[in-house]
């Protein structure tokens, strides 16, 4: 199984080389046709955005996702691990409930402000809460388990009390880039730049963590503070994005896997890939979105789970994924 | 080379003391093996030295305390070959290796060429520069045994702790790993801390051997003088026959108490 280390230096490039691709096909294919000078309007203020969002949104999952699984070193973990999904969704439906009328005079919209800090305040509690235990991974997985489980069912009950909003929070739960505009972009991005940066700079010390948190003490890593500072970055660019495009799932659990099958699972390749494989991935899953259903969208959450698990499936069948 | 001092050190987990008292002075240059039944306290002694057990007491490199190194320095004065190291099946034999140099990494920083040349050279000496590019978990319990081996030696570090660095391996195999220890500590001049389980394989490479019982130090001294009959009947439970050699190797034989 040498083979992939002799291409190595070529994946970067091939898969630049699909994203651009992606990126095409997304400014392309829509309800108004391919791109001509009469609906240079339509792409350039409707498709290009949620393709730019997609791409910002893919990238940020699975970056967070694959720094994720390198600190708790384990590959069924995603970046909602320690309650971030729940903590957003909590959030979310705080606004949805409570402010969805009030607020439209607001200098800032409400919903990606509460799902941000919800998200960032569930990983806060689950991180000190953990801490408390120990602080080792398993520590910080368990306690993210039960502020999760806190978070939904909080969530759940107001829902119930409120049943008039549950369609919109549904909505918003699935996923979406199709209301997106340049300045959810703008919105983002820097954090997804900083966020990105710093979890790229800790690529060497993941693979360091491949070796378990005593061997990688003994060879000199401070192991308690790169998981904090890769979990505070990765935390940081996943609430970014999850308040502007909702809960999209898998993403961040796919891509990182699908980069291994083909690349190996050395972080300083796995970071940098799934950065770009995550982008042309949610770019490519935002097309169907737009033709399938008739006069309406499918969430794109529903299309990454809908093609990710069967892919997800086959991905585990044809090799046993090592982290 | 460097000399790594016992002070009064304890392990404690939770009420349960794993080492009591131990004081140790290992000289440069000089192989110690910590022999004792299982729960003596041998690897609690390696690991605290390590680091990665909190000890009370004090642990000295050169007469200076190690608690105030940090970590990276720590990691360049003792290298740990834990008993069971775990090894991604994906990494390869050269990335593996290559992790010993992380110690003298900044932390934005990566591996330089130097550090790249020092691995090849590592692994060429060690026979292992046909597994580089070789994934770990293709290779056999005897060879991810040199390359544990092959990433301590590319820490540099003038301590090595083994905690039964043969427990996996067949007689060849064993003897080929404490073969490869003895030629790296008198090429390199390393001082060697290990924990054993085999008798006879400690006294033949060990310069001086310490028995541990419930985290007591109970003999200390050549094999001739620890591996007696009566100390180990009284600490192992066993019943054994010693035989010397006439090369001076002390070899341990279980005996049936029923013959």
């Amino acid at each position: 199984m040498a083979t992939h280390h002799l291409s190595r230096k070529w994946w970067l490039p091939a898969s630049l080389v699909v994203l651009v691709a992606a990126v095409a096909l997304g400014a392309m294919i829509g309800p108004a046709g391919g791109i001509s000078s009469a609906n240079w309007q339509i792409v350039w203020n409707i498709r290009l955005p949620r393709v730019a969002l997609a791409g910002v949104v893919g990238s940020m999952l699975s970056l967070a996702g694959a720094s994720y699984q390198g600190v708790f070193r384990n590959p069924l973990v995603d970046p909602y691990l320690l309650g971030a999904a729940a903590g957003a969704g909590l959030g979310a439906s705080l606004v949805f409930v409570y402010a969805r009328s009030g607020t439209s005079g607001w200098p800032v919209d409400p919903l990606p402000l509460a799902a941000f800090l919800g998200a960032l305040a569930a990983v806060f509690v689950t991180y000190t809460v953990g801490a408390s235990f120990g602080g080792s991974s398993l520590s910080l997985v368990l306690a993210g388990v039960a502020v999760a489980a806190l978070a939904t069912a909080v969530q759940q009950f107001l829902l119930l009390r409120h049943s008039d909003v549950i369609k919109e929070v549904y909505s918003w739960i699935s996923g979406r880039v199709n209301t997106a505009t340049w300045s959810d972009v703008k919105l983002v991005l820097p954090y997804v730049v900083i966020s990105g940066a710093v979890l790229l700079v800790h690529r060497r010390h993941l693979d360091v963590l491949r070796v378990g948190d005593e061997e990688a003490s003994t060879l000199g890593s401070e192991v308690r503070r790169i998981r904090l500072v890769v979990v505070i970055a990765a935390t940081l660019g996943t609430a970014a994005v999850v308040s502007v495009s909702g809960l999209i799932g898998f993403v961040g659990i796919m891509v990182p896997h699908l980069v291994r099958l083909v690349a190996g699972s050395s972080y300083r390749l796995v970071l940098p890939l799934s950065i770009v494989v995550g982008a042309a991935f949610l770019i490519l899953a935002d097309i169907p979105g737009r033709v399938l259903q008739h006069g309406g969208e499918t969430p794109i959450g529903v299309v990454t789970a809908l093609v990710g698990a069967p892919m997800f499936i086959f991905v585990l069948r044809s090799r046993r994924t090592a982290v | 080379m460097s000399s790594l001092g016992f002070e009064c050190v304890n392990v404690r987990y939770g009420t349960q003391e794993a080492l009591y008292a131990f004081t140790d002075q290992v000289k440069p240059g000089e192989w110690l093996c910590l022999i004792g039944p299982n729960g003596a306290g041998k690897s609690s002694a390696l690991r605290a030295v390590a680091g990665i057990v909190p000890h009370r007491g004090i642990i000295t490199v050169d007469g200076a305390p190690l608690f105030e190194r940090s970590p990276r320095r720590r990691a360049a004065l003792v290298a740990y070959v834990p008993q069971t190291p775990l090894m991604p099946d994906d990494m390869t034999g050269g990335e593996y290796v290559l992790l010993g140099r992380n110690p003298y990494i900044s932390y934005f920083g990566s591996e330089t060429k130097h550090d790249r040349a020092l691995v090849a050279d590592v692994l060429d000496r060690l026979d292992l520069g046909a597994f580089t590019h070789r994934r770990l978990g293709t290779l056999s319990g005897g060879e991810r045994q040199r390359l544990v081996i092959a990433r301590a030696v590319a820490q540099e570090a003038p301590i090595l702790l083994l905690d039964e660095p043969t427990s996996a391996l067949d007689i060849g195999h064993q003897q080929q790993a404490l073969e490869l220890v003895d030629r790296l500590r008198r090429e390199h001049g390393l001082t060697v801390v290990s924990a054993m389980h085999d008798l006879t394989l400690a006294g033949l490479y060990a310069d001086r051997l310490a028995l541990l019982h419930q985290g007591h130090v109970v003999a200390s001294g050549d094999a001739a003088h620890v591996l007696r009959p009566e100390t180990l009947s009284e600490f192992y439970g066993v019943s054994v026959s010693v035989h010397h050699e006439p090369d001076g190797t002390v070899v341990v034989v279980p005996r049936r108490s029923s013959l």
